[in-house]
């Protein structure tokens, strides 16, 4: 067990736990911050998909003791107001259906849109390729991944 | 005008005591209500509720609370059944909260989300609850007002009464309303005078669900909690012989590792009590990730069991289903399927005379179809919070039908019905698997013997080897033509490890003169369970690919070709039984048709029509395929869907969007596979999932327009999809797809179709 102070949207948190747990797990279990969702473990699709000084990395196989001073930003710290771009298209569209893998693939899409603004088709197909959306809802992501484009 | 008996669903009529009295509502987060609308633009909290019906209670500044009283795993019922509710209550739509109803078979009858029976079966109960609750506020308006009931009329949450110019808002008179005798017989609304049906109405979760909120059974937490897993057979066929969990017990955080079995030895099973491992090693501490560290140093040994008998109740007897001892693999399963296929099957079907046809014909040609087992795979994985206390035990998590799990619960706590609750928590997706909720008595039986609270969770290898798979199927179909082409016979003999997935009496039974149907099935010990529209999901593009080639050989266009053929099974249909509405059948070919431009294809673009009848409901989907660097890409798929009124459009629409790509990426990708017992795959490294690369690049989604009561959604848009998929991969390559997954191997396309 150690000691570990972490910047988690905007705010520092200590958790005392075993260095190697991911952080995705440390989020869930020792923070009660449920939006990151485990899906499988092995960075394979997505759900868990959180910001490490804004670029979008899987929460399940980030041990926590190499985060170190890296800022964390998770669904619930997307925005304040839920006023973010994504979370307004994603209403416009209204695109969940069971809704497990969204917090994920809106995570996704932030980072695409902070580093490109206006992604072509294939810049939103590669860029969301890791996340797995079970219901297939994908159409309607990719829509309302354009339409927050255009937004802001 | 529309009269219905109140007495139908009498039941519902009892108040919801749990929610009862005045107050705010329930404020425990994954309870939750879900505002219709923004929170600034709805009114306060009032200061108190009174309760009409099961179904809704209103406040006294006339916000109404509705209870959507199945549970919601994505198929957006927890929207449309209020919207029903609303509709006949006549409420503005932004004055309504919504709650999950809590288990309740008293006031909500049978809680199941499955079989697209979900608005099929309750739309007149939804309709009745809004419209008795109108009916009460009428009369609780005319006693005040001293005027006949008849003279009250109401609109968007008030009553008005025309002559004496009087008004009032429901809140107004939501006290005295709940006082009011339950009507025998109420006016439902004409359907041409709906106001919220058949209007679009956003996912009343929809927020809840981008800002991260703690809705899943997943994200049920009670301080204190311990957290637990289990270790099952690595192999089907293979049963506990002795474990040493000294290294494990004694990792950081570990509580205690026992084994539980889920069912008890007599227990006669429900149709949905399926567990292919019986004993399992339960693992307790105080985190997931300790947990998942400690399962890991368990020295455990397996055996493989002996054939033995479980006892299922059926109707009232008790029928003895035999799973069989061996560890089975892939390929005997395919050797097993191709010997049974050649011996005389039972024949559940047979119309005129198919051996003289067959006999006499000028051409046979003859097709086998396999499909693999598939995996659920839920993104939520099972996981289910569990406390027993004090002879009471509470669950919560994601399940189907409460109602199936909760004799068994009682059978393994030994606690009576009475004292069990289950709370229905959002589902991260269902697709049937979670109709067979037996990890929530492995859930209670480990809270019981840790006499605390307890989340089980499986971790996604559990989740996806531990069974109740989509079965692995087989097809043959023949055809038989005379020596003009014309189709004079159809044979099929299907079966599966180990269901058959027949539906003898589905189209093209009843539209050709001579035809037969025969099955045959295979025991196995690998479960199976229900998976998005069961057995549908093979035969539609087995049957929709076989009847593409026979219009082909017909020389006929794929749509005119099946619509004759609808021509004839409803003007002189051939046998009995025939469980499909030819005109309906016929609706959504010649709407699709309509839609994609049909005669109309760009150059390079390869087309598939495909379409189905299941879940009292018609899908036909267009496919316009291109070939990008040997894969295919789906450029664009137009459906065309018949399932009666449609509640909430875009919901339904993303419904079938869904249904499209998941039998897109089912049709491609979609396979498990086992070797000596063990699943090959346990994780989306291995099992391929569809992915936004390979998802449409356009879905269309059409409705018939009709005033039919409404019929299954959630699944009728699957199955024609396969076949859609083959018939246009068929254009592109002009090879036909027997064999799912159809680009298994990750085999390269060229194109050499026709396109024609």
């Amino acid at each position: 067990m150690a000691n570990f102070k972490l910047n988690i949207n905007g705010k520092v948190r200590e958790v005392d736990v075993d260095p190697q747990t991911p952080l995705l797990w440390v989020l869930r279990d020792h923070l009660q911050l449920f939006g990151t969702k485990y899906g499988c473990g092995v960075a394979q699709c997505g759900a868990c998909t959180v910001h490490l000084d804004g670029t979008a990395v899987r929460a399940c196989v980030l041990p926590i003791s190499t985060i170190r001073e890296k800022k964390i930003t998770t669904i619930e710290g997307l925005s304040e107001t839920t006023d973010h771009p994504l979370q307004k298209a994603w209403i416009e569209h209204d695109v969940p259906q069971c809704g497990y893998c969204q917090a994920g693939q809106i995570m996704s899409a932030a980072a695409l849109l902070k580093d490109n603004p206006s992604p072509s088709d294939q810049d939103i197909d590669n860029a969301m390729q890791g996340n797995i959306c079970r219901c297939g809802t994908y159409t309607r992501i990719k829509a309302a991944i354009k339409t927050a484009a255009k937004m802001s | 005008m529309s009269f219905i008996k109140t007495k139908v669903g009498r039941r519902s009529f009892l108040k919801n005591t749990s929610l009862a009295g005045g107050g705010i509502i329930l404020g425990f987060n994954w309870l939750a209500s879900c505002q219709s609308q923004p929170v600034e633009e709805i009114m306060a909290m009032p200061d108190a509720w009174f309760d009409i019906n099961a179904y809704l209670k209103i406040g006294d500044n006339g916000l109404v609370t509705i209870m959507s009283p199945n549970p919601e795993f994505g198929q957006n019922v927890m929207t449309s059944m209020p919207m029903v509710v609303a509709e006949e209550l006549d409420v503005d739509w932004k004055n309504v909260l919504v709650e999950q109803a809590p288990y309740n078979a008293d006031m909500y009858g049978f809680q199941f989300t499955g079989g697209s029976r979900g608005m099929m079966s309750r739309w007149e109960s939804l309709r009745m609850a809004g419209a008795t609750a109108r009916h009460m506020l009428k009369e609780a308006a005319a006693q005040k007002w001293q005027v006949p009931t008849r003279e009250i009329t109401t609109d968007a949450g008030k009553l008005y009464h025309k002559e004496s110019g009087k008004s009032a808002g429901y809140g107004e008179m939501a006290d005295a309303a709940s006082k009011v005798a339950v009507p025998d017989e109420v006016k439902l609304k004409e359907i041409r005078d709906f106001k919220i049906i058949g209007h679009s109405q956003k996912n009343v979760e929809g927020k809840n669900i981008i800002t991260g909120k703690p809705l899943f059974g997943m994200d049920y937490y009670k301080e204190g909690m311990k957290y637990a897993m289990v270790e099952h057979p690595p192999a089907f066929g293979m049963e506990l012989k002795s474990f040493d969990a000294s290294e494990a017990k004694a990792m950081p955080g570990i509580k205690d590792v026992f084994t539980i079995k889920a069912y008890p030895e007599d227990f006669v099973k429900g149709g949905f009590d399926t567990n292919a491992f019986p004993e399992l090693i339960a693992i307790v501490g105080n985190s997931t990730w300790e947990v998942m560290q400690a399962k890991k140093k368990l020295k455990v040994e397996w055996e493989p069991f002996k054939t033995y008998e479980e006892k299922f109740d059926a109707r009232g007897n008790t029928r003895s289903v035999t799973i069989p001892a061996g560890l089975e693999s892939t390929e005997n399963h395919l050797a097993m399927m191709t010997e049974y296929d050649k011996k005389p099957g039972k024949i559940v079907r047979k119309d005129g005379d198919p051996e003289a046809a067959f006999a006499k014909a000028a051409k046979v040609i003859e097709r086998t179809y396999t499909a693999p087992y598939l995996a659920h795979n839920t993104m939520e994985p099972i996981n289910t919070f569990a406390h027993v206390d004090n002879g009471k035990v509470f669950i919560a998590g994601p399940l189907q039908a409460p109602g199936f799990i909760e004799p068994a619960i009682s059978a393994s706590t030994g606690i009576p019905a009475e004292d069990i609750d289950i709370e229905m928590t959002r589902m991260g997706g269902g697709f049937g698997r979670r109709a067979y909720s037996h990890y929530m008595i492995e859930a209670a039986l480990i809270s019981q013997k840790m006499n605390a609270p307890i989340k089980l969770m499986y971790s996604r290898e559990d989740d996806m080897t531990n069974g109740i798979y989509r079965p692995t199927y087989r097809a043959t179909y023949r055809a038989a033509f005379d020596e003009n082409n014309n189709l004079i016979g159809i044979h099929v003999k299907a079966g599966g490890v180990p269901e058959s997935p027949l539906f003898a009496d589905r189209f093209p039974a009843g539209a050709v003169e001579n035809y037969l149907a025969e099955e045959w099935e295979i025991p196995s010990n690998i479960s199976i369970g229900a998976f998005r529209a069961p057995r549908s999901n093979f035969m539609a593009g087995a049957e929709q690919s076989f009847l593409d080639e026979i219009a082909e050989i017909a020389g006929k266009d794929p749509i005119d070709f099946r619509l004759e053929l609808l021509r004839k099974a409803k003007d002189n249909p051939v046998g009995k039984n025939n469980d499909y509405d030819a005109d309906r059948y016929a609706g959504v070919l010649e709407l699709v048709k309509e839609k994609a431009d049909w005669g109309n294809k760009e150059a390079n673009v390869y087309r598939g029509v495909s379409a189905y009848f299941c879940h009292r409901s018609y899908a036909a989907h267009v496919l316009d395929l291109v070939i990008e660097d040997k894969k295919p890409v789906v450029k664009k798929v137009t459906c065309a869907i018949d399932c009666g009124i449609v509640v909430n459009p875009d919901a339904a629409a993303n419904m079938a969007e869904g249904g499209v790509v998941d039998g897109i990426g089912n049709a491609l990708f979609g396979e498990m596979t086992f070797k000596e017992g063990v699943p090959q795959k346990k994780n989306f490294d291995r099992y391929r999932m569809i992915r936004m690369r390979e998802a449409p690049k356009e879905i269309e989604v059409h409705f018939v327009k009709n005033e039919i009561a409404p019929t299954g959604m959630g699944e009728p848009p699957f199955p024609p999809i396969f076949g859609a998929v083959a018939n246009a991969l068929y254009k592109a390559t002009g090879q036909r797809r027997y064999t799912q997954p159809f680009l298994g191997n990750n085999i390269d396309l060229e194109i050499k179709g026709t396109g024609s």
